[in-house]
């Protein structure tokens, strides 16, 4: 089947390997070609052919004898750097953790480890999983495999999103059946979104945190980016579970998430949150997203219009949550036990000039804001005023999850641009994730499914919000629109043309 | 509200991140265009509204209090920039 191997599913896979029309180490074979192929990309920071070709020899072996340790078992996947893995270089895409290689193993990626999966290499993402555009790694920016066919940026090389940017082009140029990403404000969903492929954060609590770098606590979740809705719950199904190591992990039962699959969406309530339109946002986005409606209702979903009405101030409230918890997290980056260290005359010296040195603009952007938000007399005024917005958001959620049973808004208020813009405006960048933000700061459900190509002939992500550990309806709801969407993937050639 | 460069400074100094004075005027832009930007939220009545303070509604799970970890110093040291004779190492405190 020669390289055809790397335009499979995670479910075909499943089915050819137990079918034994392949084994698991020609499928890692291949996949480790691909990602040498198209190292132009920088969609990794770290390979890992070797450790894919044993997890594969392995995996053929158990299946010989008649082990076999799930659907996940022998598939190829890319691990965001921020996941900590044994052995294996962990950066979070920043000079500071340069050279860091952990004694431990995240409960996630363990547990993928667990379920047989086989890992190509660490992807790329922006530092801390602070950004939006993959252009913030110290490991140099990630390029989308898509490009422009028409506009002013035909041609041109384009950001993949982020933070998981890295994991996103990965997927979407076949160097890996699925990848994990982690999704703090949207970096799951938008980078999904500008690459025509599924990024899927489940509840806040569905995946242990434990060995994950931190970045915002109250926020951060894991969750699978594949190129199919199937897959997702497949991948899911692997990562998630209750983890006592991680205070926050969700006791609840991880249920068969591809069961919910097949069902259709028959009777399901559709809300249509009329708050998520952005300015500018151009007008072949607003045009889907009304045809994605139109599809779940001739699919025999009931289509209901719903009020979220405080979205407009998630943002903004997102900014000050997730700096002052960073700057909290990233306190423990101070050259003494582990990263890097740059001296000074005194103990205050090198914590300056390791902390100057490692940390890139951004980052050091969110730590200064953070403690400025954080420091007496601004207390109060910003950090509890934006938790008791918050409260307000997830009220309106809470409101309209009375009347609906899944909600429709478009993922990003853009296609992926192109790489160097929106560098000069902080602010500009963050508005990227204004629909992704609302659900992240309530702990929602929320995927985004490629499902439509912009006039420029650019990927476009629609997003579905759920109610907490309701990913069952999530899934179902995005099968439906991936049915009627038609979604095709191009398939890339590869990085010598 | 414009934020000046002592202020920046004294942020700088909490945070322990070296900034050099010539990075000093953009950083403090910066920084105000970002808190004027979420000056917004005061237009939120939050009157009698509790700061959300946990996410989901889901009780902690309880374990046993018992010592699970431990006796592994080499692993903790593993990638410590400077260890010596087992120990974690800083400049200087005490003159």
């Amino acid at each position: 089947m020669g390289n055809n191997l790397t335009n499979l599913t995670i479910a075909e896979a499943r089915d050819g390997l137990t079918g034994g029309d392949f084994s698991a180490v020609e499928l890692a074979e291949v996949h480790n070609k691909a990602v040498a192929d198209a190292r132009d990309l920088n969609a990794f920071v770290t390979e890992t052919p070797d450790v894919a070709l044993s997890a594969a020899k392995a995996s053929d072996a158990r299946r010989a004898a008649g082990d076999v340790r799930g659907p996940m078992d022998g598939v190829p996947v890319a691990i965001k750097d921020l996941f900590c893995t044994e052995g294996i270089q962990s950066t979070a895409g920043s000079h500071i953790l340069e050279g860091f290689v952990p004694e431990y193993e995240s409960t996630v990626s363990q547990n993928l480890k667990d379920a047989g999966a086989v890992m190509v290499g660490k992807s790329n993402m922006d530092e801390f999983a602070m950004g939006s555009a993959t252009v913030s790694s110290y490991y140099g920016n990630t390029i989308n495999p898509w490009k422009a066919a028409t506009g002013e940026n035909a041609g041109k090389d384009l950001v993949p999103g982020g933070s998981s940017g890295g994991s996103a082009s990965a997927v979407a140029a076949r160097l890996c059946l699925g990848a994990t990403g982690t999704d703090t404000g949207g970096s799951i969903r938008q980078p999904a979104s500008f690459t025509g492929i599924v990024g899927m954060k489940p509840t806040y609590g569905r995946c242990s945190r434990w060995g994950i770098v931190a970045f915002a606590s109250s926020l951060d979740q894991a969750g699978p980016m594949t190129r199919t809705v199937r897959d997702a719950a497949i991948m899911l199904g692997a990562m998630a579970g209750h983890d006592l190591r991680d205070s926050t992990s969700a006791p609840v039962e991880t249920p068969d998430f591809e069961s919910s699959l097949g069902q259709g969406v028959k009777g399901l309530r559709v809300g249509i949150p009329k708050e998520y339109t952005a300015d500018g946002m151009p007008q072949e986005i607003t045009d889907l997203w009304a045809k994605g409606a139109e599809w779940l209702k001739a699919a025999g979903a009931e289509i209901i219009d719903v009020s979220l009405p405080h979205t407009k101030y998630a943002l903004p409230t997102y900014y000050i949550v997730a700096p002052a918890e960073a700057s909290a997290n990233l306190a423990r980056y101070d050259g003494v036990r582990f990263g890097l260290r740059v001296d000074g005359e005194s103990l205050d010296d090198m914590y300056m000039n390791t902390r100057g040195e490692g940390f890139g603009e951004e980052v050091q952007r969110r730590v200064l804001i953070g403690t400025y938000v954080l420091s007496a007399g601004y207390y109060d005024a910003y950090y509890v005023k934006a938790q008791k917005v918050r409260t307000r958001i997830a009220g309106d959620f809470n409101a309209a999850f009375e009347d609906v049973d899944v909600m429709l808004a478009p993922t990003a208020p853009s296609p992926a641009f192109a790489i160097g813009e929106k560098m000069d405006d902080p602010v500009a960048m963050y508005l990227n994730d204004v629909f992704t933000v609302p659900a992240s700061l309530a702990g929602l459900p929320a995927m985004s499914v490629p499902a439509g190509l912009s006039a420029d002939g650019l990927p476009l992500g629609l997003q579905l919000i759920a109610r907490p550990f309701d990913e069952l309806t999530l899934f179902r709801a995005g099968e439906a629109l991936e049915q009627a969407a038609g979604f095709d993937l191009p398939i890339f050639s590869g990085g010598e043309d | 509200m414009a934020l000046d460069q002592d202020t920046v400074r004294r942020i700088a100094f909490l945070a322990r991140i070296r900034v050099e004075d010539e990075r000093l005027d953009q950083i403090a832009g910066e920084l105000d265009g970002i808190l004027h930007w979420v000056e917004q939220l005061s237009e939120v009545d939050t009157d009698g509204v509790e700061p959300m303070t946990s996410v989901t509604e889901v009780i902690p799970a309880l374990r046993s209090d018992v010592v699970n970890d431990g006796n592994c110093r080499d692993r903790v040291l593993a990638n410590a920039p400077d260890p010596v004779d087992g120990f974690y190492t800083v400049p200087k405190v005490v003159e």
